[in-house]
């Protein structure tokens, strides 16, 4: 647990970085400090492992104020991951991944034993191991900055943007792994963005800040998008709270339908007889798993990959309402398609059904 | 050429007290005494200067400053103002080098400080932020990843270094200068050109020289990246392509 008591930083010249900023990130949580640039996300953050030093009030990790202990020995039990990776340019990513390992004594061997470790755990190549940063991609060298901060298993994590500096597909898919590395892992994280998306995604608790350093609002991502506390985060927040913001709200049993499908490489007038008049025939797999949908009356010969509409996402039966209404929004046939969790296809849901089901539950808008 | 050939085709010419080995030996030992001198002062300078980030004004002062002093006028002053107080050859060999030293510490305190300057802001923090003490950041990422500049500085430290020492002999000390002094007191214009080739190369072998060490010292991973960059797709973990269309 880390513990904010009415921690102030103020610059010589005046500027008030964080004003009077006082919450808990809890044990084993991702805690999110977003807002716009000026706010004193990154030094609130960077207080924490004394990278900035408070000007007032304290910082403590587990009910130990860090301003009593030695700074480097503090930074060594706190994983560091920031913006563009930082690695070393001059060392090899398993020496890289090595650093805090090496820094706390361990002998060689048990410190690039653990490394490749966590090289394979990110999902990276071993191969890679020998090669030097900059003959890595953006996305690996960031996975090698998460590795490098995990490298001594410290209790405590420290992230400011690390995900900012890849391309959209590349980061969706690292905060997904982040993800899935953290219910592993159970770390307790402090992670900076500007982007309200990220934070809503990955954050346990959000604390939105204001320009000048103090709290606008600290509470969980659904929570927060269904009860911004005032005008200042509600801006922040942007449009479509509502839609977002079923997200997390987990899909009620939904009335699923059968839906006729015909299996990819049928020929057309199979097609057409499954189709029954519809304008619209899903698709699907030898598993089992749909693949789009076509029209049969414009088939020709069989069906084929390059027949298929692929506009139509497809949701998870008991995932969230939003992915469900999604499905049935962007299907051409406007009928959603779940699957289960093997990937084969549940059934359609249609989006008034959707609606209905929100307003039976009701995700607690505003 | 024919000259410079027939000077270097005489045996008699090589050996003996004022042969050209002495004179290549003499001319290396001033070069070697002088790039040490020069790195014991100004590469810990410039380091620190990189490191703390203070005292810049005087990299820049210093490296435009002495580029406009008359080497040769500082070593008549040298001998003028230290040359009574030596004993011996020293009183000539002394002023020699130092101003060959004035001549070699820009080069290798602009390498060093611009070495560690020039270090990823990044890396550095990251290096902090992960728990190094400055001294530690300094030794395993700021002074290794200024190792390239650094070199930079040295070799055009020593280049120039080896071309001016033939300085040295306008004091009556030895080196190759004197082929170049003496060949013109007797008209010999073989003997001269023999010295400024002589020189020349020896400049070029110096210079490949550290090229090969700093080839063994530096990181490849400082090294600008090879051509193969294009990112083979991998079949085990596949970064997504970008999406077509």
């Amino acid at each position: 647990m880390i513990t904010f008591t009415d921690v102030t930083k103020v610059y010589p010249d005046g500027t008030i970085a964080v004003g009077g900023l006082s919450l808990t990130a809890p044990t084993g949580r991702i805690t999110v400090l977003v807002g716009p640039s000026g706010c004193g996300k990154t030094t609130s953050l960077r207080m924490i492992n004394r990278m900035i030093e408070p000007t007032s009030g304290s910082i403590a990790i587990d009910g130990r104020d860090t301003a009593t202990l030695n700074a480097t020995e503090l930074r060594r039990g706190i994983g560091y991951v920031i913006q563009s990776g930082g690695l070393f340019p001059h060392r090899t990513i398993l020496d890289n991944i090595a650093t805090v390992p090496l820094l706390l004594g361990w002998d060689k061997r048990r410190a690039r034993a653990t490394a490749l470790d966590l090289l394979e755990r990110m999902g990276l190549d071993p191969a890679l191991a020998r090669r030097y940063p900059n003959q890595l991609s953006g996305g690996q060298q960031q996975r090698v900055g998460v590795a490098r901060a995990l490298a001594a298993d410290p209790p405590v994590m420290l992230m400011d943007e690390p995900f900012s500096a890849v391309d959209p597909q590349v980061r969706d898919q690292l905060q997904d792994e982040f993800l899935r590395l953290q219910a592993e892992l159970g770390k307790t994280i402090v992670f900076v963005t500007h982007d309200i998306d990220e934070a809503v995604k990955l954050g346990d608790q959000i604390a939105v800040l204001r320009v000048g350093g103090t709290l606008a609002q600290l509470a969980s991502p659904d929570r927060l998008l269904a009860d911004p506390a005032d005008d200042f985060v509600a801006d922040f927040l942007g449009r479509d709270r509502g839609y977002r913001g079923l997200a997390f709200a987990p899909a009620p049993a939904l009335p699923l339908r059968r839906e006729p499908t015909v299996l990819l490489g049928s020929t057309a007038d199979a097609a057409r007889a499954a189709a029954a008049g519809e304008t619209w025939l899903l698709v699907v797999d030898a598993a089992g798993a749909p693949v789009g949908w076509v029209e049969p009356d414009r088939l020709a010969g069989v069906v084929t990959a390059s027949d298929l509409h692929r506009g139509g996402t497809v949701a998870r039966v008991g995932g969230s309402l939003r992915a469900a209404l999604d499905a049935a929004l962007s299907a051409p046939s406007r009928r959603g398609v779940l699957v289960d969790e093997s990937g084969r296809l549940a059934g359609t849901v249609r989006a008034h059904e959707v609606l209905e089901a929100i307003e039976r539950e009701g995700p607690g808008g505003p | 050429m024919n000259l410079l050939l027939e000077y270097l085709g005489d045996p008699a010419h090589w050996t003996g007290a004022d042969g050209l080995l002495r004179r290549i030996a003499e001319h290396l030992l001033y070069t070697a005494i002088t790039l040490a001198i020069a790195a014991l002062i100004a590469i810990p300078l410039g380091l620190w200067i990189g490191h703390t980030g203070r005292g810049r004004v005087v990299v820049v002062n210093i490296v435009n400053g002495v580029r406009s002093v008359p080497t040769l006028g500082l070593l008549f002053l040298a001998v003028l103002l230290l040359g009574p107080r030596l004993p011996g050859d020293i009183a000539f060999l002394a002023p020699s080098i130092f101003v060959l030293v004035v001549l070699a510490i820009p080069p290798l305190l602009a390498g060093a400080y611009a070495g560690v300057d020039e270090v990823d802001p990044q890396a550095r923090d990251a290096a902090r932020g992960m728990g190094m003490s400055p001294w530690q950041v300094l030794v395993r990422v700021e002074i290794p990843c200024a190792l390239p500049l650094l070199f930079g500085g040295l070799r055009s430290a020593a280049l120039q270094v080896v071309a001016t020492a033939t300085i040295a002999a306008a004091v009556s000390v030895g080196g190759l200068g004197r082929l170049l002094i003496d060949g013109q007191a007797v008209r010999d214009y073989g003997q001269m050109a023999t010295g400024a080739v002589i020189v020349g190369v020896l400049a070029l072998l110096v210079d490949a020289l550290l090229a090969l060490v700093q080839g063994l010292v530096v990181s490849p991973g400082l090294k600008p990246v090879p051509a193969l960059r294009t990112r083979r797709p991998n079949a085990q973990h596949p970064e997504p392509a970008p999406q077509a269309g």
